[in-house]
C-alpha cells in the first residue's frame, strides 16, 4: 500500500515536471491547430469568448446576451438585420407586406430551407411558431422565461394578460406565404422579429424533445441538447461548465460556413478574456475592457468596434431635492463638460449623446435643446434657484462594466470634479452592480444623481424611449403625463412612418423638460487574434459566424 | 475506528440542520433579490413581482423555509434561479473541477512544503533555513488574487509557456466521462486531453497552493525542530543509528501530526480559495459558480453549494482524524 503511495507521488510529481517542460510544446501543437483542417481559410476551429455561459439554448426562453449569440448561429428568423446595421433586412422570409390597416403581415418565405433535423421551412412552420409562443402555459408567463415575448406581444394566450395581447392569429397562405394577424396595430413588428427570441424552430423537434410547461423549460433536452433551427451551425455539444461547441450545417441555404467547428467559452473577467486571447486558447472574445484596448492593438491584434446602439446618461431623481427643480437640472447639465468625461473614461470612437436614443434609431433629430459646456452659466442658475452650495447624492456602481458604461467609477469622477467646479457639494454612494446599486436605482427612491443607460435590443425607438419615461417610474421620480401621453400614442401608431415625427417631438420634450442628462454612446470592442478575418459587427450583435475565417 | 468514523458522520446531522437554517436566513438577508438580477436593466416591478411569485419568494419566511427543508429531506436542492439546472447536477458537473485544482494544489504544497520544511529545520540558522523561512513569510502574505495575476503575467504573457484560462483547450476533441478531465485522458487514453488538462492545472495549482505551501512549510520546520531536541532522538543518534533511519523512524514520524492537521484544515480552506483562483483562471468550478451566484442572489445554488462544501470540509476532517490513529498508534490506543 505504502509503496503503491509512493509510486503514485512519484508519477505526479513526474507529471507536473513533464507538464512544466513540455508546454512549449503544446502550445506550438495549439498554434497548428488554428489553421487546420481545411486549406488555406477554410475549415478549422474558431474559439470565441463570451463573458458568460449560456442561459439555455431555446432562444425563446432566453433574454441573455450569451443565450443569443449562440442562438444566432443556430437559428434564424423571419426577419434579420442589414449587415452591420440595425435594420431590418430580409432573412427566413424574403418581403413581407403590411395590411393598410397595420393589422396583418404577408411573408414570402426562402425556399428549399431545410431545419437541422431535415424537416422542411414553410408556413406551417411559420404558424407552428408564432402559435405556440401565443400558447405559452401559464407556467412559462413569468419575465425569466417570456421576457420578450411578453414585452412586444403584451400578452398570451391566456393569463392575466390575455386581453392586453395583440397577437391574433396566423394562416398558411400557401406552402411558402404565411400571414401574421395582429389584433392591434405594432409599427416595430418587422424589428421585432429580428430579435433572436423570435426565431424559427423545427416544430418536429419542439414536439419531441420540449415541454413549454416544464418547471424549467430552459433546462430541458431541447434547450440543451436539440435546439434545431436552420443555421449556418448545428449544436455538437453543450459541455456545461467549460464550451458549446457547433459544427458546421452542410446543408445551409446561404454561404456555409467557412469554418468546420466553432466554439463559445465562457470567460468572466475581461482580463482573463485578453490573457486567454494572448495565449492563444481562443481567437476571440467580446466585451474588451477599456485598458485592454491600445495594449492588445500594439501587440498586433485587432479590435473590432461595434456601432454604438447604446446610451449612457446621468439621471436626476426628481424625488430628492433640489433635483425637481428644472433650473437646477439644467445648470447640472450645463456644468458637465461631456468631451472631457468622454476621454477620461471611455474608449476612443465614443460620440457625446445630444438625446436618449443613438443617431441610428428612428425619431432621433439634432433639433433638440443643447446645453453647452458652461460652468459659469451654471453657477448662475444654481444661485437663482438658491442651490449654490447644496449637497446632491451622486450614486455609481461598482465592480461592473457595461456596454454603455466601461468604467463607472471614472466616469463618476470625472463628473464629481465637474459639478463641485460650479459649487454643488456631492455626497458619493457606491453600490455593487447587481443586484444592490439596480434595487437601489430602479426598485427605491433612495437615489439622487446616478449613471445608467441601455443598450437597445432592436430598432424600435420605443425600445429606448419607452423603457425610460413610458410611465412614472422610481428611476426617475416625475410625473409628466405630456411625455407618458406621447410615447403611448406613438406606440399605437401603425407603421414607423407616422411614428417619426411623434417620437422627434417627443425627443423634443424630453430634452427641454430634461430628466436626465445624455452623456454618451460608447463603442462596444471586440478583439481578435491575427488570423482571423471576416468578422462581421452588428450594433445589435446580430454576428453571425459563417462569414468567419480562422487562419 | 469504524464506530468513531460512523459517531463523526452522525454529527454532521443536526452540524447541517444549523447550517440549513443559518443559510437560509442569510441568503435572504442579503439585500436585493434574485428577480431584480435576473432582469437587470429590463426589470419593471410587476416583471419582478411574476418572477418572485413564480419562485414562492412572495410566501412567509416560515413558509418558504419549510418547503426548502421538506424538499432537502427528499434529497431535492432545488434548481438554479438563473438556469433552471438543479442545483444537485451543476454541482457534481463542476465539482470535479474543483476536486482536481484543489488536490492538485495540496499535492504541490505537501510535495515541496515538507521536504523544504524538514530541511529548514535541519539546517537550522544556515543560509538555506532563512531562506526558506522568508520566503514561507512572502508566501503566507501574498494574496491568491495578486499571485494569480503574477503567474499569468511571468508564464503565460512573458514567457508563453503555460495556457491562463479553462481546464483544457477548447479545440481539443476530448471524451469526458467522469469530469476529471486528467483522469479522462487516462481512462480513455487519450494522452494529449490528458497531458493538456494537467498543463491546464498548473497555474492554477501553484496559485492556490502556495498559502498552503508556506503554511506547511512552517509547520514542519518548526515541527521538526521541536523533535529534533528530544531525548529519544538524541538516544537514537548516540546509539548509533543512520540519520536517515532516525529520520523517518522517529523525527518525521513524531512530527507529522501537526502537519497533517495543517494539512486538513488547509484542504477546507483550499475550498475557499479557489473561488477567487477559479475566477481568475477562468476555471470553471463550483468556485467561479458560487461567486456568480452570490452576485446573483441564486438562492438555491447558495445554499445547495454551501451545504455540499460544508459536507466536504467535515468528510476531510475525519480524514484527517482517522490518518492520526495511522500515523500515531498512541492516538488510536487513546
Amino acid at each position: 500500500m505504502r509503496s503503491t503511495q509512493k509510486s503514485t507521488r512519484a508519477g505526479l510529481v513526474g507529471l507536473a515536471a513533464a507538464a512544466l517542460i513540455l508546454t512549449s510544446c503544446a502550445e506550438s501543437e495549439r498554434d497548428g491547430d488554428a489553421g487546420d483542417g481545411g486549406d488555406g481559410a477554410s475549415g478549422g476551429t474558431f474559439v470565441f469568448a463570451g463573458s458568460a455561459e449560456p442561459v439555455t439554448l431555446d432562444p425563446f426562453f432566453a433574454s441573455d446576451g450569451e443565450s443569443f449569440r449562440v442562438a444566432r448561429q443556430i437559428f434564424e428568423g423571419l426577419v434579420g438585420t442589414e449587415p452591420g446595421t440595425a435594420d431590418p433586412a430580409p432573412l427566413l422570409a424574403t418581403e413581407w407586406e403590411t395590411g393598410e390597416d397595420g393589422l396583418s403581415y404577408t411573408f414570402d418565405l426562402r425556399e428549399d430551407v431545410t431545419f437541422h433535423d431535415g424537416t422542411a421551412f414553410d408556413a406551417e412552420a411559420v404558424c407552428s411558431n408564432f402559435d405556440r409562443w401565443y400558447n405559452m402555459p401559464e407556467s412559462a408567463q413569468t419575465d425569466d422565461l417570456t421576457y420578450y415575448y411578453a414585452a412586444l406581444f403584451r400578452g398570451f394566450a391566456t393569463g392575466d394578460r390575455a386581453d392586453s395581447a395583440i397577437y391574433d392569429s396566423c394562416t398558411a397562405d400557401d406552402e411558402l406565404t404565411a400571414t401574421i394577424n395582429l389584433k392591434e396595430p405594432f409599427a416595430g413588428f418587422i424589428s421585432a422579429l429580428s430579435l433572436p427570441a423570435f426565431s424559427m424552430q423545427s416544430p418536429s423537434a419542439l414536439e419531441e424533445f420540449q415541454d413549454d410547461g416544464a418547471t424549467n423549460p430552459k433546462n430541458s433536452a431541447y434547450s440543451t441538447e436539440h435546439p434545431t433551427g436552420t443555421g449556418p451551425f448545428m449544436l455538437d455539444a453543450w459541455n456545461r461548465g467549460q464550451d458549446v461547441t457547433l459544427a458546421r450545417y452542410d446543408d445551409y441555404w446561404g454561404d456555409p460556413a467557412i469554418v468546420d467547428e466553432a466554439v463559445v467559452v465562457a470567460i468572466e473577467d475581461p482580463k482573463a478574456r485578453a490573457d486567454a486571447l494572448r495565449a492563444g486558447e481562443i481567437d476571440g472574445f467580446d466585451l474588451v475592457g477599456p485598458a485592454d484596448i491600445a495594449p492588445l492593438e500594439e501587440e498586433g491584434f485587432q479590435i473590432v468596434n461595434r456601432d454604438p446602439f447604446n446610451v449612457l446618461y446621468l439621471g436626476m431623481n426628481q424625488q430628492q431635492k433640489p433635483l425637481d427643480d428644472p433650473q437646477v437640472r439644467q445648470a447640472i447639465a450645463h456644468a458637465l463638460n461631456i468631451p472631457e468625461i468622454i476621454s477620461a473614461s471611455m474608449p476612443e470612437g465614443t460620440q457625446p449623446a445630444i438625446e436618449f436614443i443613438p443617431d441610428s434609431v428612428m425619431g432621433y433629430t439634432d433639433d433638440v435643446q443643447t446645453y453647452e459646456f458652461d460652468p459659469e452659466l451654471a453657477k448662475q442658475m444654481l444661485a437663482d434657484a438658491g442651490a449654490d452650495g447644496a449637497t446632491i447624492e451622486f450614486n455609481y456602481p461598482t465592480g461592473v462594466s457595461r456596454p454603455y458604461m466601461p468604467q463607472p467609477e471614472d466616469t463618476f469622477n470625472v463628473i464629481r470634479s465637474q459639478l463641485e467646479a460650479v459649487g454643488l457639494k456631492i455626497k458619493p454612494t457606491a453600490d455593487q452592480w447587481s443586484p444592490d446599486y439596480l434595487e437601489k436605482i430602479q426598485g427605491t427612491s433612495k437615489h439622487g444623481l446616478h449613471l445608467l443607460g441601455w443598450t437597445g435590443d432592436y430598432n424600435d425607438t420605443d425600445n429606448f424611449l419607452g423603457v425610460f419615461f413610458g410611465a412614472k417610474s422610481s428611476e426617475w421620480g416625475f410625473d409628466n403625463p405630456e411625455i407618458f401621453d406621447a410615447l403611448r400614442e406613438a406606440r399605437g401608431l401603425p407603421t414607423p412612418e407616422e411614428q417619426e415625427p411623434l417620437y422627434e417631438e417627443i425627443n423634443r420634450l424630453v430634452m427641454d423638460y430634461l430628466p436626465g442628462v445624455p452623456l454618451a454612446h460608447p463603442v462596444p470592442s471586440l478583439a481578435f487574434g491575427p488570423d482571423v478575418s471576416g468578422y462581421q459587427q452588428s450594433p445589435v450583435q446580430d454576428e453571425v459566424w459563417n462569414v468567419v475565417s480562422v487562419g | 475506528m469504524l464506530k468513531f468514523a460512523l459517531r463523526r458522520l452522525a454529527l454532521l446531522v443536526p452540524v447541517l440542520f444549523g447550517l440549513s437554517v443559518l443559510l437560509f436566513a442569510w441568503v435572504r438577508a442579503l439585500p436585493g433579490d434574485p428577480a431584480r438580477s435576473l432582469l437587470g436593466e429590463r426589470a419593471t416591478p410587476e416583471g419582478i413581482a411574476r418572477v418572485n411569485a413564480s419562485y414562492g419568494f412572495d410566501q412567509p419566511l416560515l413558509q418558504q423555509y419549510l418547503i426548502y427543508v421538506k424538499a432537502l429531506l427528499q434529497g431535492d436542492f432545488g434548481d438554479s434561479i438563473k438556469t433552471g439546472q438543479p442545483v444537485l447536477t451543476t454541482f457534481f458537473e463542476r465539482f470535479p473541477a474543483t476536486i482536481e485544482l484543489a488536490t492538485t494544489a495540496l499535492l504541490f504544497a505537501i510535495v515541496v512544503g515538507v521536504p523544504l520544511g524538514y530541511l529548514a529545520a535541519r539546517n537550522q540558522g544556515r543560509f538555506l533555513d532563512t531562506a526558506v523561512v522568508s520566503g514561507s513569510l512572502l508566501g503566507v502574505a501574498t494574496p491568491v488574487f495578486f499571485l494569480a495575476i503574477l503567474l499569468k503575467l511571468v508564464f503565460a504573457d512573458w514567457l508563453g509557456l503555460l495556457p491562463t484560462a479553462l481546464r483544457q483547450d477548447a479545440r481539443m476533441d476530448a471524451t469526458h466521462i467522469t469530469n476529471f478531465y486528467v483522469l479522462d485522458g487516462l481512462l480513455t487514453r487519450e494522452w494529449d486531453a490528458a497531458f493538456n488538462a494537467m498543463v491546464h492545472l498548473v497555474l492554477p495549482a501553484v496559485a492556490l497552493g502556495t498559502i498552503p505551501l508556506a503554511i506547511i512549510v512552517r509547520i514542519t520546520r518548526a515541527s521538526v525542530a521541536e523533535v529534533l531536541h528530544e531525548d529519544y532522538v538524541r538516544t537514537a543518534e548516540s546509539k548509533g543509528l543512520s540519520r536517515r533511519i532516525v529520520s523517518r523512524r522517529h523525527v518525521l514520524r513524531n512530527a507529522l501530526l501537526p502537519v497533517v492537521t495543517t494539512i486538513g484544515l488547509q484542504a477546507g480552506l483550499l475550498l475557499s480559495g479557489a473561488v477567487l483562483t477559479e475566477s481568475v483562471f477562468a476555471f470553471n468550478g463550483i468556485g467561479s459558480y458560487l461567486f456568480q451566484a452570490i452576485s446573483q442572489r441564486d438562492f438555491p445554488v447558495l445554499q445547495g453549494f454551501i451545504i455540499f462544501i460544508a459536507i466536504t470540509y467535515s468528510l476531510i476532517n475525519l480524514l484527517v482524524d482517522l490518518a492520526y490513529g495511522v500515523i500515531d498508534p498512541r492516538v488510536r490506543v487513546s
